[in-house]
């Protein structure tokens, strides 16, 4: 057995024999984030995998390293030097019409920042978990979002995911996604390192015939072919790179109602949904809305429930798609806020922050614009506590009387600077 | 819902214990979740590794900071880390040591349990790796886990003869502490 799988808890019993409970958990084994997402991989059959080991998402490719190796993968499995090659060997095999697969994270992903590019520039389906982590210096290797919100102009589409069964539902999402003729972009599924790699959890593995289904088979209309020969990505000119530019970002527009289709197809299939660009909770009749992506919304829904027993009105919008960025769904789900509190895992130096600078880009020019403050916090691994959530609140319920800063370090540590 | 927080030091096997300690939950029909404290792991070195079970799904994703139970494997580690700390006051905590309890000068009004697992892993599996004997004593102590499902989670984890000693030895603590 698989390191990692750990128990199949609901086998040789009846649903009944169960309890009602249980009709949801049934099938459901309690496995490490890790290997929940390497076996999602395998259910997407790729036929190549290239990546370079780096914490926290090594597990994520010694699984699958393994799976291959056992025979019960049908992929090549390319050992290289870095991350910069693990890249462009996918670079190659995606552009001859191999389904293409790699994982990261932090430094790791900073170096593979040319190739990211390329890979998105010449329009290759490739799908990566970015187990997100902070960059150094100084040495961190915590979970925080640094990493791919720092990458959200590459061109790539970018899925952040709350827990493990997302993470994996995603995976296989976002190949269907990416593969679309009309999107044929590459896709982030971004989850929280270490938070999300390394926790076990009930989890429903993927059914291998199901996901096939789903999935059909990678058929691009263009690749490299001795009996047909094309060049991709090799040069253009001011009189067309305007335009390469033009068609990728139609594609991310076109995007938006390609995720939203998949998530939907997926619970038809599947029966999961967990938001297509975004998702709410308890926030239809919020007045303060907290904004935020990733694995910090398990812990926001939990505060949210005994603040709303104390009877304060907060709720959540999550963001699932943060490339593209879903403008008129967040506009949409937080028209009735009174105030917008966003909470991220990344800081822009000499700026604000990232999530933060879109939500108030989105809501400029909307016809309703509720006041936006943002917050730092999780950085480096720093845990992000009720406390912390409750201590936004507060700060939030203040700002509604007159904003004193619109950004901040939540949780800071003053007395040690 | 009720927080567990384990003690150990790096290569006591605490992140498998807590694992343990989730699938067992999760086989008695219960929610739970199993996570390390994230570090740079050093064999020796002092670790915890944390698990929740509650009657719904776990949402919540922080550290644990006021755990129901606390487990420690190494009663060294009481020189060194503040093992009690956050203890509920109605919780308990599970020691390995041969020295009784009251020796141990533990700032909790949490229970105090104590059970000589090394003793129990060397006589049974032969090495002072003490983590299953310690989820045998969790059991036994705070009825969290059904010694069933514990018994279903370590077959499933370690097989064969291996497999068997340490359900003895789980059995040994279990009713040494009920």
């Amino acid at each position: 057995m698989m390191k990692g799988v750990a128990s199949s808890a609901s086998q040789g019993q009846s649903p009944k024999a169960r309890g009602e409970k249980t009709t949801k958990t049934l099938g459901m084994k309690v496995v490490e984030g890790s290997y929940a997402v390497a076996h999602a991989v395998k259910c997407c059959r790729p036929d190549v995998i290239s990546a370079y080991p780096i914490t926290p998402q090594t597990h994520i490719v010694e699984h699958l390293s393994q799976m291959v190796a056992n025979g019960e993968m049908d992929s090549e499995f390319l050992t290289v030097d870095s991350e910069f090659s693990a890249l462009s060997v996918l670079v190659g095999s995606s552009a001859c019409g191999g389904r293409c697969y790699s994982s990261t994270t932090s430094q790791g992903l900073a170096l593979m920042y040319e190739v990211l590019y390329n890979v998105s520039g010449m329009r290759l389906p490739i799908v990566m978990n970015v187990a997100n982590r902070a960059l150094g210096a100084p040495l961190n290797i915590w979970n925080d979002q640094q990493d791919s919100i720092g990458a959200r102009d590459v061109g790539w589409l970018q899925i952040y995911v709350e827990d493990v069964q997302e993470a994996v539902d995603a995976t296989l999402q976002a190949y269907k996604i990416a593969e679309d003729p009309e999107i044929m972009t590459p896709t982030m599924v971004c989850m929280d390192g270490f938070i999300l790699t390394h926790v076990y959890e009930p989890v429903k593995l993927l059914d291998q015939e199901l996901a096939s289904e789903f999935l059909p088979p990678f058929a691009p209309r263009s690749i490299l072919d001795t009996a047909d020969p094309k060049t991709f990505g090799a040069f253009a000119d001011p009189s067309t790179y305007t335009e390469f530019r033009y068609l990728q970002f139609e594609a991310q527009n076109k995007a938006l109602a390609k995720i939203e289709r998949t998530a939907r197809e997926f619970e038809e299939t599947f029966g999961r949904f967990y938001g297509g660009l975004v998702d709410s909770y308890r926030a239809d009749d919020a007045e303060i809305v907290i904004v935020t992506l990733g694995s910090v919304i398990g812990t926001i829904k939990d505060a949210i429930d005994s603040m709303r027993a104390e009877g304060k009105k907060v709720g959540l919008v999550k963001v699932r798609c943060y490339r593209p960025f879903p403008v008129a769904a967040l506009r949409e789900a937080l028209k009735k806020a009174s105030i917008i509190a966003v909470l991220e895992k990344d800081v822009s130096i000499g700026g604000e922050a990232g999530l933060l600078a879109d939500m108030k880009a989105a809501f400029y020019n909307s016809s309703i614009h509720p006041p936006i403050i943002g917050f730092t916090a999780g950085l480096g691994g720093r845990d992000i506590t009720i406390n912390d959530i409750e201590k936004l609140v507060k700060k939030a319920e203040a700002a509604m009387k007159g904003i004193e800063s619109e950004f901040e370090f939540l949780s800071l540590r003053t007395e040690i600077l | 819902m009720k927080e567990i927080r384990l003690h150990g030091r790096g290569g006591q096997g605490s992140v498998t214990a807590a694992e343990l300690i989730a699938v067992a939950a999760f086989e008695d029909k219960r929610f739970s979740q199993a996570f390390p404290a994230f570090g740079v792991e050093r064999r020796g070195a002092p670790v915890m590794a944390f698990a929740r079970i509650a009657d719904r799904p776990i949402r919540i994703r922080s550290q644990i900071y006021d755990p129901d139970y606390v487990v420690v494997q190494d009663v060294s580690l009481l020189d060194v880390v503040d093992v009690a700390s956050g203890l509920k006051s109605g919780g308990k905590i599970i020691i390995n040591t041969d020295r009784p309890k009251e020796s141990l000068k533990l700032d909790t009004r949490a229970e105090v349990v104590t059970i000589d697992a090394t003793k129990i892993a060397m006589e049974i599996l032969g090495r002072p790796i003490v983590n299953t004997t310690m989820l045998g004593a969790f059991a036994g102590a705070t009825k969290e886990v059904t010694q069933e499902s514990l018994n279903k989670a370590i077959s499933e984890r370690f097989h064969g003869e291996l497999g068997k000693k340490n359900l003895l030895a789980i059995k040994t603590a279990y009713e040494r502490v009920s």
